[in-house]
């Protein structure tokens, strides 16, 4: 199968896949009782039936289910995600607005989850070989991470570094009405990233450690690991070419599994350390009912664990070309 | 102070016998001089002392709009209150104080109200604040925002004239005594009318960027992060506003805010920004302050809703037996963490509108099982659902105390737990046997309870009406008479009659009068003032400097 041919077909797949994503959650979401323009009309504080009629009526919430449906489809497929009556605002302007503070999040826990658990699980893999005390004490801590609640672990955080010893700030992501330019502006960035970043990457680190540890571990008793040691290779290059590319093919593809799942996964970070991201964008918009607001960003992030998972089949193909491009060893 | 000191250089001119006497009068006139500006130099260093500096406060939930003109929600009026001004406020003993309004006047007749209104202020645009912004709020905007409003407004109010550049009178077909109490910041702030006359008033862009009168401007909402208020140059009490910023945080998560607090990153928690649990090991903390003031005119009441239209809970000695059966002390206490008292009629025991004398449901077991029987009911064949909301830990834990309490009365409960939304529309549609919820009384009882018990009130609109289904023509009759009666000693007795009928009747169970303590850094002072304190309009609001 060409490359061209490859890439139609998956996306082909992934419009598929966005499209049933929308669906199921318009039927879902329409399924959970609670109506939207009482909701609204209570928070204005109104008590007036034509008002939610008029307000139903404006949202098209008065419009048969299926109806409903189509229009949106229609809609969503000219990019229009539709108006957001709650907050009085486009849909994709509210996403635009809270979008990049999740992929800084998103990017910056992956990078710290992937590059602390695959180092680690290196580790831990050449300490066990020689029966070392590092293999025991990281494969526990790891285990130990894996099962702590992340919004627990993120608090204790808070209070450890925020609050006992004052080192980095306790919510946001950028200090309020500071004028801050150059280095300056990236280390406030930085410094209210850290926690955030951290808490996100403990929930995956683990399983990078456990993933690389083992695939590590396999790979050191191949007979080509064998053969290089025979050849008089240094044990470094020995585990950069040899070992760790045959061994970095599982922990690339559950790393593109990871990105999805960061998407909603951030939500319990993000509501810890008031982080303005997607994921309580979202969260507002369920307990709100607002319809539109919430297809809007089911949408994007389904598109992200599409765009993702698409990027990780690429990604395996250049670490091991014998990955053809339908996905499978040649 | 010039003459103290010109009597004083006369008599030591005579003393001495030198003619020194223009030289001395002119060193007097210098030294009281330089004195008086000594004296405004100290003024003036102490005004600039309690100048300047941030306020970070908490937004919980992020507000819906930044208008309460609008949007009453509460999160709305904590950042809107310091945007927008109405005529008056309320202090503590819930007296009308002036804000826009600087002087007022009512006829003997109850029948003309005129409001006298303050000079040089300027909406932030720029543009004069004038009668023609009161009448268009109260005769066009308020009408069409806010049905309530609309329909006393039709019922009582004739006319709303400007009868001058500041002067706004409104007269009355019949007398209305809750009338300045609906006229307060809190509810009706003034909007200019030259920013909403002939839009969709609820959907004017300025809903999101207010331009109001108050003592700071709108600068920016990055939405799920901050709303930031800036300091109004113009303001039009001169020297006033003290702060140079106020800064919302959103700050979702209840331990989160805590730290935040912990931290003095926020200086200031209200009631429900900390979990009932926290607060008191934080106001225990060293420099931290904890209030109960500054609500007075809320007066939040949480109270039992029962949907009469039920068996067992059509016949008044189950609900009367239900009331009994409750250790509401023990909420009090053990759930709520002390925040609150044992409510002791339909109205709040602070307000003149409660009768003293009122018969009291105890905690009594056996006078509850007695009513039971007395009831000829047998409670154990129908299953009650009492819908609880998500309004937090504590009400989950009441629903859960409610439902061990009424077993040994035979009463069958399920506790169906829902989120917000869902509760919101149940209650709305009468879909549900029990369910807890709190008002807030503002005032005079018949601006916001009586739509809790009035039988044209009953509307699938909003959980916050009538929902229960109850229907007295006696207590119609009453909430009538109360709206129409002067204050005095009739409207007492006829407030006595409507609280005792409803204390009887118990279409809803009054459980206990919230508390709503503020947590607050010793470093901000004049923050509770007024009986609205929180939502006030922060300008006498300052940040005493700490020591270097």
């Amino acid at each position: 199968m060409t490359w061209i041919a490859y890439l139609g077909r998956r996306l082909g797949r992934a419009l598929a896949v966005i499209l049933g994503v929308l669906i199921i959650s318009f039927c879902l979401v329409r399924l959970a009782p609670g109506d939207p323009a009482s909701l609204m009309a209570g928070e204005a504080g109104v008590d007036d039936a034509q008002y939610i009629q008029n307000l139903r009526h404006s949202m098209g919430l008065d419009q048969p289910l299926a109806q409903q449906l189509w229009t949106y489809l229609r809609h969503a497929a000219q990019l229009d995600l539709g108006y957001s009556y709650r907050n009085q605002a486009t849909v994709w302007s509210l996403i635009a607005e809270r979008l990049p503070a999740t992929l800084l999040l998103m990017g910056s826990g992956f990078l710290l989850s992937a590059l602390i658990g695959v180092a680690m699980g290196v580790l831990a893999a050449l300490s066990h070989r020689r029966r070392g005390i590092a293999d025991r004490f990281i494969s526990h801590a790891a285990l130990v991470l894996y099962a702590t609640p992340s919004f627990w672990l993120a608090l204790l955080l808070v209070l450890v570094f925020s609050v006992l010893l004052d080192w980095l700030p306790a919510f946001g992501m950028a200090s309020v009405g500071v004028e801050l330019h150059g280095w300056r502006w990236v280390l406030d960035y930085a410094s209210h990233l850290l926690l955030p970043a951290l808490s996100l990457s403990f929930m995956f680190l683990a399983l990078y450690v456990q993933l690389t540890r083992s695939a590590v571990l396999e790979s050191l008793n191949q007979e080509y690991v064998r053969t290089a040691r025979a050849k008089g290779l240094k044990p470094g290059r020995i585990l950069y070419d040899h070992v760790l590319r045959n061994a970095l093919l599982p922990v690339v593809t559950y790393a593109g599994l990871q990105l999805g799942q960061l998407a909603s996964g951030s939500l319990l970070i993000e509501v810890v350390y008031a982080w303005p991201g997607i994921g309580r964008l979202l969260y507002d918009a369920l307990t709100q009912r607002d319809y539109p607001l919430l297809l809007g960003v089911f949408l994007v992030i389904s598109v992200l664990v599409v765009v993702f998972n698409m990027l990780t089949d690429l990604l395996c193909r250049v670490i091991d070309p014998r990955i053809g491009a339908g996905g499978q060893r040649s | 102070m010039l003459q103290l000191f010109s009597l004083s250089s006369r008599t030591n001119a005579s003393e001495s016998n030198v003619s020194w006497r223009p030289l001395r009068a002119l060193a007097s006139i210098v030294l009281a001089i330089a004195c008086l500006h000594l004296g405004a130099a100290w003024a003036d260093a102490d005004a600039n002392a309690k100048d300047g500096g941030v306020l970070n406060l908490v937004s919980q939930p992020e507000p819906p709009s930044l208008s309460h003109a609008v949007v009453t929600h509460v999160s709305t009026q904590y950042v809107s209150g310091k945007i927008l001004q109405g005529l008056l406020t309320f202090n503590t003993q819930l007296e009308p104080q002036p804000v826009l309004a600087r002087h007022w006047s009512i006829s003997p007749d109850h029948l003309t109200y005129t409001f006298d209104l303050q000079e040089g202020v300027r909406w932030h645009d720029g543009q004069p604040f004038t009668a023609d912004d009161v009448v268009f709020s109260f005769k066009d905007f308020y009408p069409q925002t806010d049905k309530r409003q609309g329909d006393i407004f039709a019922e009582y109010v004739a006319s709303i004239d400007k009868t001058g550049p500041l002067q706004v009178v409104f007269h009355l077909k019949k007398p209305f005594a809750p009338l300045l109490s609906s006229l307060g910041s809190g509810l009706r702030p003034i909007v200019p009318k030259h920013l909403y006359e002939g839009t969709d008033y609820r959907n004017n862009p300025y809903n999101l960027n207010p331009v109001g009168t108050g003592p700071f401007v709108f600068k920016e909402w990055k939405r799920g992060a901050y709303i930031r208020l800036v300091k109004n140059p113009d303001y039009w009490i001169q020297g006033l506003p003290h702060l140079d910023e106020i800064v919302f945080h959103v700050l979702p998560d209840a331990t989160s805010r805590a730290a935040a607090f912990e931290r003095d990153d926020v200086q200031v928690l209200r009631s429900g920004d900390a979990d009932y649990a926290d607060l008191s090991r934080l106001s225990a903390l060293p420099g931290v302050v904890s209030s109960d003031k500054g609500y007075e005119l809320y007066a939040g009441l949480a109270f039992l809703q029962f949907n009469v239209r039920k068996p067992p809970l059509d016949n008044v000695k189950v609900r009367q037996a239900i009331v009994y059966a409750l250790n509401r002390q023990f909420v009090v206490d053990n759930i709520f963490f002390g925040a609150g008292k044992v409510a002791q009629g339909a109205f709040a025991s602070n307000t003149p509108y409660h009768d003293p004398k009122l018969p009291q449901y105890g905690y009594d077991l056996a006078k509850a099982r007695a009513l039971i029987k007395e009831s000829g009911v047998d409670v154990s064949k129908t299953h009650i659902r009492l819908l609880n909301g998500e309004k937090g830990g504590a009400w989950e834990r009441l629903a859960e105390y409610t439902n061990a309490s009424l077993q040994p009365l035979g009463f069958k409960v399920d506790v169906v737990t829902s989120d917000a939304a869902t509760w919101f529309q149940r209650v709305s549609n009468w879909d549900f046997d029990l369910t807890y919820n709190f008002t807030f009384q503002i005032g005079d009882p018949y601006l916001v309870n009586s739509y809790l018990y009035r039988s044209d009130n009953i509307v699938k609109t909003s959980p916050f009406g009538n929902v229960g289904g109850y229907v007295s023509a006696r207590t119609d009759a009453l909430w009538q008479q109360v709206a129409n009666q002067p204050e005095g000693p009739e409207r007492t007795q006829s407030y006595s009659e409507l609280e005792n009928q409803l204390n009887e009747d118990l279409p809803i169970a009054p459980i206990f009068e919230m508390r709503f303590p503020t947590l607050y850094h010793s470093e901000v002072k004049n923050l509770l003032q007024t009986a609205t304190s929180l939502n006030e309009s922060y300008d006498s609001v300052y940040l005493e400097r700490k020591a270097p």
